[in-house]
């Protein structure tokens, strides 16, 4: 059976899957629809909440980018889990103890102002399309890519599989299906990884792997690739090029947004209880770390291997780089897709591949003959194609693509759902409908879930420009909005509605600012080493924070305002369990 | 110990946790680790490995630690939620 086929069979077995569970846990109550009622075990809120959070980027990109970034990369593989850390100990089990159903909710309630509601429901919203933008982007590529369909019929697909779900079985059919997601892409993910370690270093262990011997008797890995990588020009794999104050900076602005994402925090009201809560942040963790710290190794393997692929011997000894007629089938197989490119500079049909960006070693190229690097590599076929260079068989890359969409489809569902769940609960039933019934409030929740996916549709269609980019916005938007909110919210008696207010909306306003006035230097937004991107790296959650001015209450005790405040946080504070 | 409140003892183990995860991420893999980087741990520069595998799993147990000990607290204080 043909690759594409087989690719067919996986895909289409995978979202019948997805789609026979949303049949079977068909929201029946406004409380499935929001937080799957309540019930769901904290080990499997743990796995929804790992394949919420892990989009395609961390499936498909990540390992990539570390393969090329190596130490710098720390600042994904820190800043992307040590939110969860804020998240177990500061946030999780209050908003649960809070005990109702969003986000906005909860500012809504501690703040108690329906503006403030409000202003949380703009800043939620602005948050998830932005993010949600990526998503159906990634869902497309990866289409394209596996099955060599058109992106947007890819995308098509994947909005009327998203649709069917998260409209008919609102949070409860999302959580189920993301466990389902999760297995999905953790075992597409792992398993290539595993046979590559233990081809290379005899380790199947990657995380372990990564440190061994290589087999070829070739020293250290770590050691090997540093060797090999700094005699091509490149900066060593184990130390960066970016200073330890952007490192520090833009490792704490990604924790803080990992914790102020909505609809990572909307997963721990799912739980039956405040202690359930604590333990799934745990479990989220455990299942996010099992892909993230297996990604550097991915990355390191596949760098070694590209690069000694290509230089097979001492580096300006002219028959040690590859010629050209001679590259692997998996080199062709990319070659095709266009994320290798091989363009013969200096017309020797030899491979050069090397940092021409180094002026010193450039310089040196020159002296030899080389004119400029010849190997242009897109980072995304890092975990593309890791199972054709380990020689796995047809399945497990079928596996890769069906992994790959489940990462994309479960975090793009999330998302989604956390708007509609705003619009439909935050703004319909608490602000502008009172007294709708709990059937009427399901059906515009479903409604606002049909807008929300035609509309993520729409923008995964016409992508706004900059599609990697916008997920860094998300993070800075959220770290600097709805944390501080929250945070405050649960630790200071002495934050009012005003500040609250004037702190998301300055948050919101300064994040957006920030992006429109630095344009041009936003596209890496992390990446040079200029005075204005750690203060970037700083200024989201710092401006929000150091907003929120912390107002004295003026009217102490006296009026309904302070007394509802009071009780909402002993409640919050205390030993008794919410709703 | 017991002078304190319920939301005091969970103040103050979150606080002495938070502690930790900044020793571990911040400390050892950002602030310290070109320092640590000379010290090798199963093939692994320290530093780094803090960076790219020691800060995640340091992450892991910080949660479970914290997870056991309120579940110590929720009892000492009586809580049930059964």
């Amino acid at each position: 059976m043909g690759l594409k086929t087989l690719t067919y069979i996986v895909v289409g077995l995978s979202f019948a899957l997805y789609i026979g569970i949303a049949f079977w846990s068909k929201a029946r109550t406004t409380g499935d629809f929001y937080v799957a009622g309540k019930h769901v075990h904290p080990v499997a809120n743990g796995m929804a909440t790992a394949a919420d959070w892990m989009s395609a980027a961390s499936f498909i990109s990540m390992a990539g980018l570390i393969a090329f970034l190596g130490y710098d990369s720390s600042v994904y593989l820190m800043g992307w889990t040590g939110g969860y850390v804020l998240l177990a100990l500061l946030l999780a089990p209050y908003l649960r103890r809070f005990g109702k159903f969003t986000v906005p909710d909860f500012i809504g309630e501690r703040y108690y102002s329906d503006a403030a509601r409000v202003v949380a429901v703009i800043c939620l919203i602005v948050i998830s399309f932005t993010y949600v933008a990526g998503q159906m982007r990634g869902v497309g590529i990866v289409f394209s890519r596996f099955l060599s369909v058109d992106i947007s019929v890819g995308l098509a697909v994947g909005m009327g599989v998203v649709f069917l779900y998260a409209v008919l079985g609102g949070m409860k059919g999302i959580t189920y299906t993301q466990v389902a997601q999760y297995c999905v892409l953790i075992f597409a993910y792992t398993v290539p990884a595993a046979f590559i370690s233990l081809q290379v270093t005899g380790v199947a262990l990657p995380q372990a792997a990564f440190g061994s011997e290589v087999l070829d008797g070739g020293g250290r890995l770590l050691e090997t690739l540093d060797r090999i990588v700094t005699d091509l020009g490149f900066t060593a794999f184990t130390s960066g090029s970016k200073s330890t104050a952007d490192i520090f900076f833009i490792t704490l602005a990604l924790m803080i947004g990992t914790a102020g994402l909505p609809h990572v925090l909307v997963r721990f009201f799912t739980v039956p209880r405040v202690r359930d809560a604590r333990a799934s942040a745990g479990y989220a963790l455990l299942f996010i770390a099992i892909l993230y710290t297996t990604a550097p190794a991915v990355g390191a393997l596949a760098r070694l291997n590209l690069t000694a692929t290509i230089q097979t011997g001492p580096v300006f000894e002219e028959t040690a780089n590859l010629r050209y007629e001679d590259r692997p089938g998996w080199f062709r197989t990319w070659e095709e897709t266009g994320l290798l490119r091989f363009q013969d500079l200096n017309g020797d049909g030899r491979i050069q591949y090397y940092n021409d960006a180094n002026p010193e070693f450039a310089v040196r190229a020159e002296a030899e003959g080389w004119r400029g690097n010849e190997l242009t590599v897109d980072r995304d076929i890092i975990v593309l194609a890791n199972p054709e260079i380990a020689q796995l068989p047809n399945w497990v890359i079928a596996l890769v693509a069906a992994g790959g969409i489940a990462a994309a489809l479960s975090t793009a569902a999330g998302l989604l759902l956390v708007i509609s769940a705003a619009v439909s609960h935050d703004l319909i039933k608490s602000v502008f409908a009172r007294n709708i019934s709990e059937r009427a409030e399901l059906r515009a929740g479903r409604i606002s879930a049909a807008v929300a996916v035609l509309l993520a549709g729409y923008l995964g269609f016409n992508p706004p420009g900059f599609v990697a980019e916008v997920v860094a916005l998300a993070f800075g938007l959220a770290a600097a909005s709805l944390f501080p909110a929250i945070l405050l919210g649960i630790l200071s008696l002495r934050v009012n509605k005003q500040g609250a207010i004037a702190g998301m909306l300055s948050g919101l306003v300064f994040t957006m600012g920030y992006i429109v006035y630095f344009k041009g230097v936003f596209v890496a937004p992390f990446a040079a080493n200029t005075p204005e991107n750690w203060l970037f790296g700083i200024s989201p959650e710092g401006i929000g924070a150091l907003c929120l001015p912390r107002f004295r209450r003026s009217v102490e005790g006296r009026d309904a305002f302070a007394k509802r405040q009071d009780d909402f946080m002993r409640l919050l504070r205390s030993r008794d369990s919410g709703g | 110990m017991s002078k304190l409140s319920y939301w005091g003892e969970n103040l103050r183990l979150a606080l002495i946790l938070l502690a930790v995860w900044f020793a571990i991420s911040f400390g050892c893999g950002v602030l310290l680790a070109d320092f640590l980087n000379q010290f090798t741990l199963g093939g692994f520069k320290l530093g780094f490995w803090f960076a790219q595998q020691g800060s995640l799993y340091g992450f892991l147990a910080l949660i479970f630690v914290y997870v056991a000990l309120m579940n110590r607290i929720d009892r000492k204080h009586g809580v049930r939620e059964d």
